[in-house]
């Protein structure tokens, strides 16, 4: 657009995922830390997103799981430009919007929506649903056929919400129906990507399950791309087809859904696995106890961040980071950071013996 | 000392065996509020054996943090009216003195909170408040107090305790403050906890620590467990027995087996059908319980889930929207609903469990 210079950074032509809907590389946030009194000065920073890479492909749902302060959250505000990175590149069909300002923005702000955890904080209580969900609309100029409130209500029963309680205030509605509002008001400009952050974490599961259907149908009806945000394993096994797990900032391992719960090779996203409780009392799957909490994002280990929870760390963990790469014995786009990954002697004695020489593959 | 470790997978809740340590029996809550009255807990019955882990599961709003507010006697008398019996360990607690609960509570019957700052102090060390705990109940010296607070940090796994004990709570991560509230919960070694969601705000891997301590400690102790949660695998994971609560009542009640592998309620069918599993087929669309809960001031009539009930067409002679279905046989695998009880096994075998994957 009108800044050239933010256009054609060098590193763009390299981006090789030309029909990635949404692009990100090495992406990162870190947010400063203030001391002092009188004068403020920086004593350090959050590392709340450092270094991650990834594509969101038109219509597929992109799963981000994680432990709370993994840095989801950055990553969906920072994908949705309602943060700017500390580094990194961000691009939108193409057009790098990595510091893109709000008159560069306005043309795909429609496209990219986003959806909260908390339906009850991210709608106004003295705006009717009619015009919360007319807002985009309004604020982007457009003007649909028929009128705003007649599309409005075309979105209600879109939702499964009654088309006649445009009216209504956000109180009128429970946690479920209030999320349905949410997802009107994303989807009122026709986006192509909505990030949906901790959409359902806040709901029953019953109310859960008709949001996540919702949702389903319209990702396969508006063929709408998703970046699903939740630390529910099994909610974003059933919604993405692909799914990244994050650890401390970075994405420590992505793969396809079948692949990446199957057969994950990060010892982490084994342990979270192992650690999530099936409704089951026959669930008698080997479960891997993690000692300790998540250290500070303030100061992140050195080498691999989840060394001082790994039963696997050794020495080369800790001075070495390792590359996200796809593993010898993985499937075509499981990529993994780990110097001695899970899962090697269950495979082929060539590949298993790469458990042994581990270095043959790390290099970045 | 008691050391009754009930066998996992025992008899349902009040069927014979051990005496119940506590027996709850048509206990009814109720506020009057200024929208009119809210029947919070409506006739509700259940045991639980010394030694063992009852789980209450159900939606929000189901009733199950009243229920054990109750048991504790920690609602506000002038607002809430109490009916019907609770006895721990055969004493009568309706009714109770504030003087007798306040005996109680810390020492025969403890809870554990969600957030563990609802119940820590901001302004005390985590040493200071577990040590005052026990000396109110035992009368133990300050010194003494202090070296029970070492101990139990100990033993709930904070490591360095004797210099943690000296911390305030907000020195702790999540995962060491809810530590800390178990260790404050059972420093007076009390035979009843109540567990109210005590992970739910935790992420997974610190909820299976929490988890698996409240095993080892209840095993190491003999402590009867009472363990809230909306999450049916947490209770799959530590409970020995279910109780599913809707709109303040049990609808469903038995063994983790029983009501896990072969349920007869059509609402704990619509919860196991709502939850996405990690192995199930992920084309296989989610069945949510359509609707939402009902207003627990103006229930409707009959069976409170009959709005949402996929199978009310199939009661013979009708009565679901006029006859309240009673939580039966008295003992064992139960459920509150008018299908008979073949046409629940049918209805499970051919409709729902195919479903679950
Ligand atoms: N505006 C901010 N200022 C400072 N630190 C922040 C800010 N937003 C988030 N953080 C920190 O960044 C880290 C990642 O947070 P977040 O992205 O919210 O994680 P998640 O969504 O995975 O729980 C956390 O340590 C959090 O405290
Ligand atoms: N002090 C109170 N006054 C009025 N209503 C209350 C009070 N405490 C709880 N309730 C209501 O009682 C019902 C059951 O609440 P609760 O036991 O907290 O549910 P949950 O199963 O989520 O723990 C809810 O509808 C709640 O709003
Ligand atoms: S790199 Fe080392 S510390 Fe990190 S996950 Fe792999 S084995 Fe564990
Ligand atoms: S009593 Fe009737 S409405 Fe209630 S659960 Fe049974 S079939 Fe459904
Ligand atoms: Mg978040
Ligand atoms: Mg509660």
């Amino acid at each position: 657009m009108s800044n050239e210079l933010t256009l054609e950074k060098p590193g763009g032509a390299a981006t090789g995922s030309g029909d990635a809907l949404l692009s990100i590389k090495g992406v990162q946030k870190h947010f400063p830390v203030l001391d002092g009194f009188l004068f403020k000065r920086q004593v350090g920073a959050v590392h709340a997103v450092d270094g991650v890479s990834l594509d969101v492909f038109q219509g597929e749902s992109v799963g981000l799981v994680g432990e709370s302060g993994c840095g989801k959250s950055t990553l969906g505000r920072l994908v949705t430009r309602l943060l700017e990175p500390t580094a990194g590149e961000i691009r939108y069909n193409g057009q790098d919007i990595t510091h893109a300002n709000r008159k560069e923005l306005a043309p795909i702000r429609s496209e990219i929506q986003m959806i909260f955890q908390d339906p009850y904080s991210s709608l106004n209580p003295r705006h009717t649903v009619g015009s919360i969900i007319g807002a985009p609309m309004e604020i982007n100029g457009i003007n649909p056929k028929g009128g705003i409130q007649r599309r409005v209500q075309e979105l209600l029963e879109t939702v499964g919400l009654n088309p006649e309680h445009y009216n209504r205030f956000p109180h009128e509605f429970s946690g479920g129906q209030r999320q349905r509002i949410g997802v009107a008001r994303a989807l009122s400009l026709n986006p192509k990507l909505i990030v949906a952050d901790e959409p359902v974490s806040a709901l029953d599961v019953s109310i859960q399950a008709q949001v996540v259907n919702l949702l389903q149908e319209l990702q396969r009806e508006l063929g709408i791309a998703f970046l699903f945000i939740a630390h529910d394993l099994s909610v974003v096994r059933h919604f993405s087809q692909r799914v990244a797990v994050m650890y401390l900032g970075k994405i420590v391992e992505i793969a396809d859904r079948k692949s990446l719960y199957e057969a994950p090779r990060h010892p982490y996203t084994h342990a979270l696995l192992s650690a999530v409780p099936e409704a089951d009392p026959d669930d008698n799957r080997e479960r891997i106890r993690l000692i300790g909490d998540v250290p500070s994002p303030l100061n992140p280990p050195s080498g691999c961040r989840f060394r001082t929870r790994c039963w696997k760390a050794q020495e080369k963990c800790s001075v070495e980071e390792p590359p996200l790469i796809q593993l010898s014995g993985s499937l075509d786009g499981h990529l993994t950071a780990c110097h001695f990954p899970e899962g090697d002697i269950k495979r082929s004695p060539e590949e298993g013996s790469t458990a042994a020489v581990p270095e043959q593959r790390a290099e970045v | 000392m008691t050391t009754q470790a009930k066998p996992e997978e025992a008899s349902s809740a009040g069927s014979g065996g051990d005496q119940p340590f506590l027996s709850v029996r048509d206990l009814s809550v109720r506020f009057s509020t200024e929208d009119g009255v809210v029947r919070a807990v409506d006739n509700l019955s259940f045991d639980v054996a010394p030694g063992s882990t009852l789980g209450i599961v159900g939606e929000s709003g189901s009733g199950k943090s009243v229920t054990n507010l109750a048991v504790l006697g920690l609602h506000n008398p002038d607002r809430t009216e109490i009916t019907g019996s609770i006895k721990l360990d055969g004493q009568e607690l309706v009714g109770a003195s504030n003087r007798e609960l306040e005996k109680l509570r810390g020492k025969t019957m403890s809870m554990i909170f969600q957030d563990p700052l609802t119940a820590l102090s901001p302004y005390h060390t985590i040493g200071k408040q577990i040590g005052e705990t026990f000396r109110k109940h035992t009368g133990a010296s300050k010194k003494e107090s202090r070296d029970r607070a070492i101990e139990m940090l100990t033993r709930v796994g904070i490591p360095q305790p004797t210099t943690r004990v000296d911390d305030y709570p907000h020195q702790f991560s999540g995962g060491m403050r809810q530590r800390a509230m178990i260790a404050m919960a059972l420093v007076c070694d009390p035979k009843l906890v109540i567990a109210d969601e005590p992970t739910t705000a935790l992420d997974v891997t610190v909820q299976a620590q929490i988890l698996d301590l409240l095993k080892d400690l209840q095993q190491e102790m003999g402590t009867a467990i009472i363990l809230i949660t909306h999450d049916l695998g947490v209770v799959a994971r530590t409970a020995q027995q279910i109780m599913v609560m809707y709109a303040g009542r049990a609808v469903e009640r038995g063994t983790v087996r029983e009501v896990l592998k072969a349920p007869q309620h059509p609402y704990t069918w619509g919860l196991l059908s709502s939850m996405p599993s990690l192995t199930g087929d992920v084309s296989v669309p989610l069945r949510p319980v359509r609707g939402t809960p009902p207003s627990l001031i103006n229930l409707p009539t009959g069976c409170p889930f009959n709005p949402r009930c996929d199978h009310r067409e199939q009661v013979i002679g009708g009565g679901c929207t006029t006859e309240r279905p009673p939580l039966a046989p008295a003992t064992g695998h139960a459920a509150a609903c008018h299908l008979s009880a073949a046409q629940r096994q049918d209805i499970f075998i051919d409709q729902i469990k195919p479903r679950l994957g």
